[in-house]
């Protein structure tokens, strides 16, 4: 995989808040060194003059200019901001984040203290460190510090604890990594970008509350002075001239607000790096559709009709082709499989088709026809409410499908409750019934539970018997047993197949593991890089060699069997799937085929019917029938 | 290489009246130079005795030795514990630092181990990466910009670098694509040859032990069922669960066919 150029376009907040920065670094270091004698200078030829062009914003009690003592007092007031939120900042993260590599009983420990601290009001703490240490500058960055350490400790607390329960933590200690570089290359990468950002932020908070302290008088002591001090004196002479306070309160607000929007600025960066970079819509065009022409509609019609299916998201440099030229039909009654790696489209094909597509996705079709209904073009929220029940969805992980929060049945009795208009009693027990149905015993009992008090094995069977239980004529089964052990996956598969059989309801399952498929269902659907490429009756699988699509066979082989031949290596497919954001030429297998030509990699191959009662989308078959040589540019006209 | 021996094994978790045996008298030998496999479900306790050998969770009581040194006694050093067993995770995602690329990873496990130089051991990182099959460019790459596969092989990679007396591998294909995991078992044969590593492995994958290991227990509650050569035991299971499993594991000759409703 290659790193892609990434185009950040400049925001104008960081923009602002960078001439905010620089301006208020400017003078913190300048102001000092030009007007640092004038600004404590006492003049009294000029004691507290109203705004003139001499003095901008007027002098002050002892005839000095206030504009200058302003400018003057930045470097000191942004010292201490700065000091006071960095030892709080570093006295947070050690006391929140070092725990995760000493171990639980010291993250216990911590948490207490700093759960302790942070019940402290904040006030008290301040006030009970001026009067402990005496008011002064460096007392008052050290109140900040102190309030401000619970918090950021907290923060980094909550972050560590989800790194120290991580494997990458274990094999660290594993390989006898040493605490302290536990602490530094695992524990603060990782929880770094929040905590900069938080941290960012506070220091705008930090100034406000080190002028407030100063305003108070417990702050910053004379000769000293600060914005905050600058303000409390400019108090005392508003009614002679109101302006006197206006400069140093003005610093205060810009600063603050340059360290907020600071702040912001990084958390939105971030943002932008980790999620991936979208286009809008409207820059991208129109999402690609299918090249190929729909087959007319079938004489008898199926239950499902899917014709050049095509599924796009929008990408940093155009649209990403996740799925192409799907094209399908599912008989009534017929059991359906769907086999391909992760990234080959089977998922958000098949959820797609229940009209639950991936947030971002466009799905366009020439013909999505589902129980005499057409669903092309239609939007999702509609369609769905078309499809009502008709379609029931098998989830793969059982955990998340189920709200946690709900018991079985409630859940269950939703279904017949919003979609049949059943009473509560009539839902209730259609939902028992319908988890008899699945052979869960005490099924009374069982719909009174809540989800985590069911085993895996049980939930999955309750998310079968929710996908039943309005009578559907399709199931989608997203990797129903992927989670599951052997013998419970064989007791899912039997009732997955015995349900369909007894209601009459098809069935489009998904799985990476084709021997499960073979078991289950009748047809196979082979895919590969978004799109189908061989479409082949189940039992061929178990004579490969009557296998048409080198990637077919190669999966088919690929995994270890009971009688698989221990002396020689396990066959593998060389190389990576192709990346979907760059437009394929030819045949997306090409590149890891060992029967590839020029033409497979020039010239994408369509699904065409074959000899071997199915379809295939291969230049070169490998079962011994030659593909008429017509290219596909005859075959779309 | 070194023998490992787990005698009478047991780690009981909760305290009371809630108290269960995750394992409960577990005992098994891996020989010098061998893959020892261990099966089970889940809840079986098979991963419970992967982290006991690895260290990462204590003992009730039993012994474990590995050429008679005493696994699990606390007190052993750091470097010595990490040199006598190393263990590769299931999830290939997670098992590696996101903010390491894969040089510094296996740069870092070297770095502890030995006390080569820096030049020696960028040399040593290539030579791992080719160990795994993987490219000498792959150093500078972050986890993020790999395949699942590929992840793996980068923690066997940093593994190696240990050069652990013994190593538990626990579930290590079963997050991974069907295709990929084939390779994966390709790679640790090849190098359990090459090295005469000694190996315990854990799996739910009957028909991957069957391929890898030399000889296979069962495992079930907590509880050894059945220890046989890793070939005879698919062949000729004695033990009913055994048997069940066996039987229990979806098999491409029965392809299209009625097989899976039959009890």
């Amino acid at each position: 995989m290659t790193r892609r150029r990434r185009r950040l376009p400049v925001q104008p907040m960081a923009v602002i808040t960078a001439i905010m920065l620089a301006v208020l670094v400017f003078f913190a270091i300048f102001a000092p060194l030009w007007w640092g004698e004038q600004a404590v200078e006492a003049n009294p030829d000029a004691i507290a003059l109203p705004p003139s062009a001499e003095h901008v914003l007027g002098t002050d009690n002892l005839g000095r200019d206030i504009l200058i003592r302003t400018l003057v007092a930045t470097r000191l007031s942004l010292v201490m901001a700065l000091a006071a939120t960095a030892l709080g900042a570093t006295a947070g993260l050690i006391i929140g984040a070092l725990p995760a590599v000493l171990g639980p009983r010291a993250q216990r420990a911590f948490s207490n203290v700093i759960a302790t601290w942070l019940a402290f009001p904040v006030l008290l703490v301040a006030m009970l460190t001026v009067i402990l240490l005496g008011p002064g500058s460096v007392t008052a960055v050290l109140a900040l510090a102190l309030t401000m350490t619970p918090s950021f400790a907290r923060l980094a607390q909550t972050l560590s604890a989800r790194v120290a329960g991580s494997e990458y933590l274990a094999a660290a200690r594993m390989l006898g990594v040493s605490r302290g570089r536990q602490f530094t290359r695992y524990i603060l990468p990782n929880i770094a970008e929040p905590v900069v950002v938080n941290v960012t932020t506070s220091i705008g908070g930090g100034l406000l509350a080190l002028s407030s302290l100063s305003f108070l008088g417990i702050g910053v002591q004379p000769p000293e002075f600060d914005w905050g001090r600058m303000l409390s004196e400019g108090f005392a002479q508003v009614y002679v001239s109101p302006v006197a306070a206006i400069g140093p309160g003005v610093a205060v607000v810009f600063a603050g607000l340059a360290f907020s929007m600071l702040g912001e600025s990084l958390a939105g960066h971030l943002r932008r790096r980790t999620g991936r970079t979208v286009r809008p819509h409207r820059r991208l065009g129109a999402a690609p559709r299918t090249l190929v022409p729909a087959e007319p509609a079938a004489s008898a019609p199926p239950l499902l009709d899917v014709q050049g299916l095509c599924i796009s998201f929008p990408g940093e440099d155009g649209w990403i082709r996740t799925v192409q030229d799907v094209s399908f039909r599912v008989a009534r009654g017929e059991l359906v499989g769907v086999v391909g790696e992760s990234g080959s489209g089977k998922t958000v094909t098949m959820m797609s088709i229940a009209q639950l597509p991936p947030a971002g996705a466009v799905v366009t079709a020439e013909r999505l026809t589902f129980d005499g209904d057409e669903f092309a073009g239609l939007e999702p929220g509609r369609a769905g409410r078309i499809l009502g029940t008709r379609i029931g969805v098998v989830f793969q992980d059982s955990l998340t499908a189920l709200n946690p929060a709900l018991r079985v049945g409630g859940q269950l009795a939703e279904v017949p409750r919003v979609h049949g208009g059943a009473s509560r009693a009539q839902a209730h027990a259609a939902a028992v019934e319908a988890l008899q149905r699945v052979d869960i015993p005490d099924a009374e009992r069982r719909a009174g539970q809540f989800p985590h008090e069911f085993s895996g094995g049980m939930r999955q069977r309750t998310l079968i018997a929710m996908s039943q239980i309005g009578s559907p004529a399709l199931i989608i089964a997203d990797e129903p047993t992927t989670a599951l052990d052997v013998t419970v996956q064989r007791r899912v598969l039997q009732l997955l197949r015995r349900q369909c059989e007894d209601n009459g309801s098809a069935a489009l399952v998904v799985s990476h593991d084709i021997a499960v498929l073979g078991e289950l269902c009748r047809r196979i659907l082979v895919m590969y890089a978004g799109r189908i490429v061989e479409d082949v009756d189940a039992t061929l699988l178990a004579s490969p060699e009557r296998l048409a699509h080198p990637y077919t066979r190669a999966l088919a082989a690929s995994l270890p069997d009971l009688d698989t031949d221990r002396s020689q290596p396990l066959a593998t497919i060389p190389g990576e799937p192709p990346d979907l954001s760059v437009t394929q030429l030819g045949c997306g297998f090409a590149a890891r085929c060992a029967f590839a030509t020029d033409r497979c990699r020039t010239e994408a191959p369509a699904l065409r019917a074959h000899a071997h009662g199915g379809r295939v989308a291969c230049w070169h078959p490998q079962d011994g029938v030659p593909v008429p040589l017509t290219t596909r540019a005859e075959a779309v006209s | 290489m070194a023998e490992l021996i787990i005698d009478d094994l047991t780690v009981t978790f909760g305290h009371g009246a809630k108290a269960f045996n995750a394992v409960d008298g577990v005992s098994l030998t891996v020989p010098s130079g061998t893959i020892v496999g261990l099966v089970g479900e889940s809840g079986s306790g098979k991963s419970t005795v992967a982290r006991t050998v690895a260290g990462l969770q204590k003992a009730s009581s039993g012994r474990i030795t590995l050429d008679g040194e005493d696994l699990l006694d606390a007190r052993a050093p750091r470097r010595e514990r990490a040199r006598n067993v190393q263990m590769i995770f299931q999830d290939p995602y997670s098992s590696l630092n996101p903010r390491m690329t894969v040089g510094e990873t296996i740069e870092e496990a070297l770095s502890i181990h030995s006390d080569r130089t820096t030049a020696e051991r960028k040399a040593s990182v290539r030579e791992l990466l080719e160990l795994v099959r993987l490219k000498a460019s792959a150093a500078e790459q972050y986890p993020a910009q790999m395949s699942g596969g590929m992840r793996q092989r980068v923690a066997i990679a940093r593994c190696l670098a240990v050069r652990p007396r013994l190593i538990v591998a626990d579930e290590i294909t079963s997050a991974l694509d069907a295709s990929v995991q084939g390779a994966v078992l390709n790679l640790i044969r090849d190098l359990q040859r090459e090295l005469g590593l000694s190996m315990l492995f854990i799996t739910h994958n009957l028909a991957a032990i069957r391929y890898i290991a030399d000889t296979t227990a069962v495992m079930r509650s907590g509880r050894i069922v059945e220890v046989a050569g890793a070939e005879e035991i698919v062949a000729a299971p004695t033990h009913p669960y055994t048997r069940d499993l066996v039987a229990a594991i979806p098999r491409i000759e029965h392809a299209g066919t009625d097989h899976l409703l039959t009890p």
